[in-house]
């Protein structure tokens, strides 16, 4: 059984349709990359997940439980940890609220979070936004890790960031999936996408049409996908 | 004029502030963390005055009265909440303010049809009979000392709540962002209707204490609305500390006008004059001081601080 399934998922925003049919699947300890160019549905895919926005056909199990139509709080309590694109961390919150505000069960300390980035543990008692963009997607990724989620999401997880705090935020996510968490993961830099996921689904005009090893996304498929 | 009239009067003015910041305090979480304009603010005030008066009534006792207002105003905001005002979250401000002032007119006839028309009277509790001299001879009421005493605890209570505790924490996170601090797992939800009980029962804490002062009376919140509404523009909408300093302001600002306005004119004009300027002066002071503060800060001394 995966730990996150989902089956012909639609979803409106409003009067218009998002989502047309899409099928994803997570399994405990692996790293899913899911991609699609810009408007494809990615992030309306994971609004539906975490009940942001309410699926209006299909199901999303996790975990073996039903979790769409449930509201967005009781979802993440089942184990999901959002890190949204555009971060959104609390900008009148310190780094140290951040990480506190929402943190749940005991595996996740402030003290294991500063240790995965370090550039946090010196930043404590600053306001969120005070901090640089690369900050604070760490923060954004520290404070998901508090909940202690069974599966991290990461909306853009390297998006508008130099190519330096990029490979921060890769090995960090390198360091997560050795310790066997399970990530599902946004990214528009293939090449370093690519590398850390043990599998892709791509979405195009909001249904699942590739879903395989990040061999089988050959140049030919990236092109008529992903090109621009 | 002797310095321990002025002494007096500013006593006077700072606890007429500190009841203005406990309903204040409550309206201002309330607009900053759900966004709602909550015009039966005042019709909870009233319920905590009506709770103490008629349970002390009953039982001989202020301070258990004192308990009922507490317990009764923070029910009564639960249930308001979870039957009504949750549902206005998400409507433009008018829709909130019809529904809120419907609520006004069926607490106080609600209020009239229990109680009826005529007022009810509330003792200061013995403890807090009798006077304190003050430097310069005079003498202050104990229960109006008290009263402030109330307040600043209150004051530094609700500081610590906002900025130490975990509740605190999730109070401003859904201030900027309700959506995220839910998909991290928070239950909203109940976080709104806890914040908006605790404002409830700090109005009912100060319908209670106020009743002590003056009679009990349906009608008697909307006045007090009126001016927590000046406390929150002036203080900004939102910010605690705001409450405080705008509440003190207004409450000094207020009591020392209707007292010094008249003496002053008095200096220019005949004394019959003097005292009729001056009065309908000092009862437009707040609203000149409103005024005048919003004209250097549009948004209040303290928008977007907690």
């Amino acid at each position: 059984m995966s730990l996150l399934s989902l089956k012909g998922v639609e979803a409106f925003y409003g009067a218009s349709q998002a989502l047309f049919g899409v099928d994803l699947t997570v399994e405990d300890g692996e790293v899913v990359a899911l991609m699609g160019r810009n408007g494809m549905g990615k992030t309306t895919t994971i609004s539906s997940i975490l009940g942001m926005v309410k699926p209006r056909a299909g199901t999303i199990h996790f975990a073996g439980k039903e979790i769409a139509g449930l509201p967005s709080h009781r979802i993440a309590q089942q184990g999901l940890g959002l890190v949204p694109e555009g971060r959104r961390c609390f900008p009148n919150l310190t780094v140290e609220e951040n990480l506190l505000v929402a943190a749940r069960g005991s595996d996740w300390t402030l003290a294991r979070v500063t240790g995965l980035f370090p550039r946090l543990g010196e930043r404590l008692g600053q306001y969120a936004n005070t901090l640089s963009g690369g900050e604070q997607q760490m923060l954004a990724i520290g404070r998901a890790l508090m909940t202690n989620p069974r599966l991290l999401i990461l909306d853009e997880a390297t998006e508008g960031l130099a190519p330096v705090i990029r490979q921060d935020i890769w090995a960090a996510l390198r360091k997560l999936k050795v310790a066997g968490q399970s990530i599902l993961v946004v990214d528009k830099t293939l090449s370093e996408l690519l590398p850390v996921a043990d599998r892709c689904f791509v979405l195009e005009k909001g249904v699942t049409v590739f879903e395989g090893k990040p061999e089988a996304l050959t140049a030919e498929l990236q092109d008529r996908y992903l090109g621009v | 004029m002797s310095a321990a009239l002025l002494i007096e009067q500013l006593l006077n003015g700072l606890q007429l502030g500190v009841m203005l910041f406990l309903i204040a305090a409550g309206l201002t979480l309330i607009f900053g963390v759900m966004g709602l304009i909550n015009l039966a603010h005042g019709s909870l005030y009233m319920i905590g005055a009506f709770a103490c008066a008629a349970v002390a009534a009953a039982t001989g006792s202020f301070w258990i009265g004192l308990a009922a207002s507490l317990a009764a105003a923070a029910a009564a905001g639960a249930l308001m909440e979870v039957v009504i005002v949750r549902r206005l979250y998400e409507r433009d401000h008018l829709d909130q303010v019809l529904a809120t002032f419907a609520l006004i007119l069926i607490l106080s006839e609600g209020t009239r049809w229990i109680f009826g028309s005529f007022p009810l009277y509330l003792d200061i509790p013995p403890l807090l009979q009798g006077a304190v001299p003050l430097p310069g001879g005079g003498q202050y009421q104990l229960y109006r000392l008290a009263i402030i005493g109330v307040g600043i605890v209150v004051a530094i209570g609700l500081y610590l709540l906002i900025s130490r505790t975990r509740l605190g924490m999730r109070i401003r996170a859904g201030e900027t962002d309700r959506e995220m601090i839910a998909a991290l797992g928070v239950d909203i939800r109940t976080l709104y209707t806890v914040v908006f009980a605790l404002g409830a029962a700090l109005a009912g804490l100060a319908g209670a204490m106020v009743g002590a002062l003056q009679s009990v009376q349906v009608g008697m919140g909307e006045p007090a609305l009126i001016l927590a509404f000046v406390v929150i523009v002036i203080g900004g909408i939102g910010s605690i500390k705001g409450a405080l300093v705008g509440a003190v302001l207004v409450g000094i600002v207020d009591t020392m006008g209707r007292f010094l306005l008249p003496k002053l004119l008095a200096l220019a004009l005949p004394a019959s004059q003097a005292n009729m300027v001056g009065a309908a002066l000092a009862s437009m002071l707040i609203y000149i001081v409103m005024a005048m503060i919003l004209a250097f800060k549009p948004r209040g001394l303290f928008a977007g601080h907690g």
